[in-house]
């Protein structure tokens, strides 16, 4: 809950002044509600006006940075319930969990595994984030297993009870802001003490959400600032996810700092499929880290498509340069496709035309970023904008023919295209699985 | 000291649709499906009854299908060739809720079957099962209008759930199950206004909301899901919230879109690193099936047994209170 400009004009001096910028404290509250401005543009404030303000200035759900500058993720920062409200920030950190019980072998296998988990969807990257290391055995041996891991330049998630190991651990990671997981009641002192020192930051776990706000809530009197909340995730999911859903609002509607704090889900170990369903709810409901066990190409790659799907900004789609885009070997008789330039519709069109191996111009007209259905119906890929893009494309000087292919769905602007571009219309596929045999068919 | 917990109060519950009827109501089934009549958001109990599971209606064609993948084919068996064997399958061994019947031979692209040949297959399928069914023309308006009144028809009496309406053709169809005792599929392109709209123009004739269900046609796991995720988002807080014309229960055919994606797909020579390609496969329709339940759907049309199995156990688990 913001403060008004008016909340924040009862904590100015009112003596108008002027030295910050503003003719009247006023207008300078008024313009730092808006958050135009920093409150330090006023050198007479009060400390506890500053300290008012600076809490209310602060993001509802903090902002945590695991790792060194080199290799880190952010987790947190998020501001809404539901997408389409906003958008999710940060996308949620997916990391594995790797257990020192496994011989020295498995640990390097599994890590040239993780190594490769990084792929390239419509125009973006897409990889995991972080490593987390398990104790089950003794502080040597997880000393052992963590320098084995360090290879990796992935931010480090560290899940043990032995504060000894741990401190171990953290010495190592100096500098790397590890997190360390979890603090219940029995060791929070402890690991608080640990995270301080060593700039760690720290999640704390309980059994149900009012003791994690105690506990979220005595971490940070003991001065550690980056905290994590670990919901119980062996629990019934419906109450899993309604612990997700009542840490989210408590943090946005309610205002609780003590819940205001990213969410670390960790994943037991189950069957892939299992995992990763558990863990696209999770992905879906609030949480900002999530670890699991399972390998599986197939499972990673799934919950990161999802993961990208779910954080795509709703008012802003992924798009891609709208201009022509010559696939293969094109020559002055080589076909030429039109699409919009929304990055799905592309890539559809663009894999398609690489497997038909045939070599095509691709024509992305800018349609803000919308599909070609939603565009036709928008009017922002009509008759005119096509003809337009075909003259400032350059590829009448580079063609032959002047054949277009337009996607199947908007046939019935053929005529008119026609009449506007000049260029002869060919009504190609509705679907872009079409291509390849439409594409082979032409010639 | 206890938190105060944010709850949120709704006003309005989805309705309550039914499908199939009972040998005593008029019909054959031995058993009927309810959907819909949630009173919160998906699987937050404490705020809401859920009185009914999402459930899950396995896809048969009535021709052999020529696009599916083998990975698809392959685990359905020889009774793809035949859509009753296939649906008695569904039934029997994979334990679906429902079946949804595809009437793909009717398109006039594909083989343009002459209507007696997909009423027949309407009645053997009812014959043969006793779960209820959903009925889906083969999506060209002209040949849908000239045989789903037909298929209606000759199941009158059965409750089916029958598609699809969409803004520009909707009459027909809805008088066809008005006059039969049948409920409809408005379908609309993600767009909260069209399925507003549409479920007006439905209701203007006289159907009630408990005989619609809504298809914000959605997109596979990373083609497109998160635009139909969030209109459903939208649409369910507006029906909670009291808008009743958008407080129908979601269908979502999650099998047809999820295995027409590259990823449901291609083999593993072709991506090495995407990992085994019938995993990757079932994976590719259970995930998009569980993240749409998370959006509130409450019918998900699905192809691959295994993915169906995977679906139902979990939510079996979800609706653990
Ligand atoms: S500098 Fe401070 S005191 Fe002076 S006018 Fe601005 S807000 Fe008021």
């Amino acid at each position: 809950m913001a403060l008004s400009g008016l909340d924040i004009y009862k904590l100015l001096p009112k003596t108008n002044c002027r030295q910050c910028g503003f003719p009247t404290c006023l207008a300078f509250a008024l313009s730092l509600a808006k958050k135009a401005v920093v409150l330090a543009k006023c050198p007479f404030v009060s400390e506890q006006a500053k300290a008012a303000l600076e809490a209310q200035s602060q993001p509802p759900i903090k902002l945590i940075t695991l790792g060194d500058d080199a290799n880190k993720v952010e987790v947190g920062n998020e501001t809404v319930l539901f997408r389409h409200e906003e958008k999710f920030h940060h996308p949620c950190a997916i990391g594995f969990i790797i257990e020192d019980s496994l011989s020295n072998q498995e640990i390097t296998q599994r890590l040239e595994k993780i190594k490769q988990f990084h792929f390239e969807r419509v125009g973006q990257l897409i990889k995991t984030d972080l490593i987390a290391i398990k104790q089950t055995q003794t502080g040597e041996r997880f000393i052992e297993v963590l320098k084995l891991v360090l290879g990796i330049n992935q931010p480090l998630a560290l899940i043990s009870n032995d504060k000894t190991a741990l401190g171990d651990a953290l010495k190592i990671l100096a500098g790397k802001k590890p997190l360390i997981y979890a603090a219940d009641s029995e060791n929070l002192n402890a690991f608080s003490i640990l995270a301080k020192e060593y700039g760690a930051s720290l999640a704390v776990k309980a059994d149900s959400i009012d003791s994690l706000s105690e506990l979220a809530a005595k971490v940070k009197e003991s001065g550690l600032q980056d905290i994590l909340i670990a919901v119980n995730t062996n629990n019934k999911p419906s109450r899993t996810l309604g612990e997700l859903t009542q840490i989210r609002r408590q943090a946005l509607k309610k205002n609780n700092r003590n819940l205001g704090y990213p969410v670390i889900a960790v994943i037991e170990k189950l069957d892939s499929y299992q995992e990763l369903i558990k863990a696209g709810d999770y992905l879906a409901k609030y949480a900002g880290i999530i670890l699991l066990n399972t390998l599986e190409e197939w499972a990673v790659l799934s919950l990161l498509t999802l993961r990208q799907n779910i954080y795509t900004d709703p008012q802003k789609p992924l798009q891609i340069e709208p201009k022509l885009y010559p696939i293969g070997n094109t020559t002055e008789n080589s076909p030429v496709l039109v699409t919009t330039n929304f990055s799905l519709s592309y890539y559809t069109v663009l894999g398609e035309v690489e497997a038909s191996k045939v070599p095509t111009n691709i024509l992305s007209v800018d349609t803000e970023g919308m599909s070609v259905l939603t565009a036709w119906a928008a009017e922002k890929f009509t008759p005119d904008k096509i003809s337009d893009s075909l003259k400032k494309s350059g590829i009448e000087e580079k063609l032959k023919h002047r054949n277009l292919i337009i996607p199947g769905y908007v046939a019935v602007m053929s005529g008119e295209l026609e009449e506007k571009s000049g260029w002869k219309i060919v009504v190609g596929p509705k679907e872009a699985a079409g291509i390849p045999s439409f594409l082979k068919n032409l010639t | 000291m206890a938190l105060d917990l944010v709850k949120e109060k709704w006003s309005n519950a989805v309705a309550v649709v039914t499908i199939g009827a009972l040998k005593d109501e008029g019909g054959t089934r031995s058993s009927v499906v309810r959907c819909g009549g949630e009173e919160g958001l998906p699987f937050l109990f404490a705020e809401g009854k859920t009185p009914h599971r999402p459930v899950i209606a396995m896809e048969v064609l009535d021709v052999e299908p020529d696009d599916w993948p083998q990975s698809l084919t392959s685990a359905i068996g020889p009774a793809i060739k035949n859509p009753v064997e296939w649906a008695v399958k569904c039934e029997k061994d994979y334990k679906a809720d429902l079946i949804c019947l595809r009437l793909a031979g009717a398109h006039p692209d594909a083989q343009n079957r002459p209507a007696e040949q997909l009423t027949k297959v309407v009645k053997d399928i009812l014959q043969a099962t006793t779960i209820p069914l959903i009925l889906i023309g083969c999506g060209e308006d002209k040949r849908d209008n000239e045989i789903l009144p037909l298929c209606s028809q000759a199941a009158k009496g059965e409750r089916l759930l029958i598609g699809e309406t969409v803004q520009a053709n909707y009459k027909t169809l809805t008088a066809s199950a008005l006059a039969d005792g049948h409920s409809i599929i408005a379908q609309s392109p993600i767009d909260i206004n069209i399925a507003k709209q549409l479920n007006i123009l439905i209701s203007d004739m006289s159907m009630s909301i408990e005989r619609i269900v809504i298809n914000p046609t959605v997109g596979a796991l990373g083609y497109g899901l998160e635009y139909a995720y969030s209109i459903m988002e939208r649409a369910r807080l507006a029906a909670l919230s009291g808008d009743k014309m958008l407080g129908m229960p979601f269908i979502c055919f999650v099998g047809y879109e999820a295995w027409r994606a590259k990823e449901a797909k291609a083999s593993e020579t072709e991506f090495p690193t995407w990992g085994k390609q019938l995993e990757r496969g079932i994976a590719w329709e259970a995930l998009t099936a569980t993240t749409f339940l998370q959006a509130g759907a409450d019918i998900l049309v699905m192809r691959h047994p295994k993915a169906v199995e995977l679906v139902r156990k979990h939510i079996d688990e979800l609706m653990k209170e």
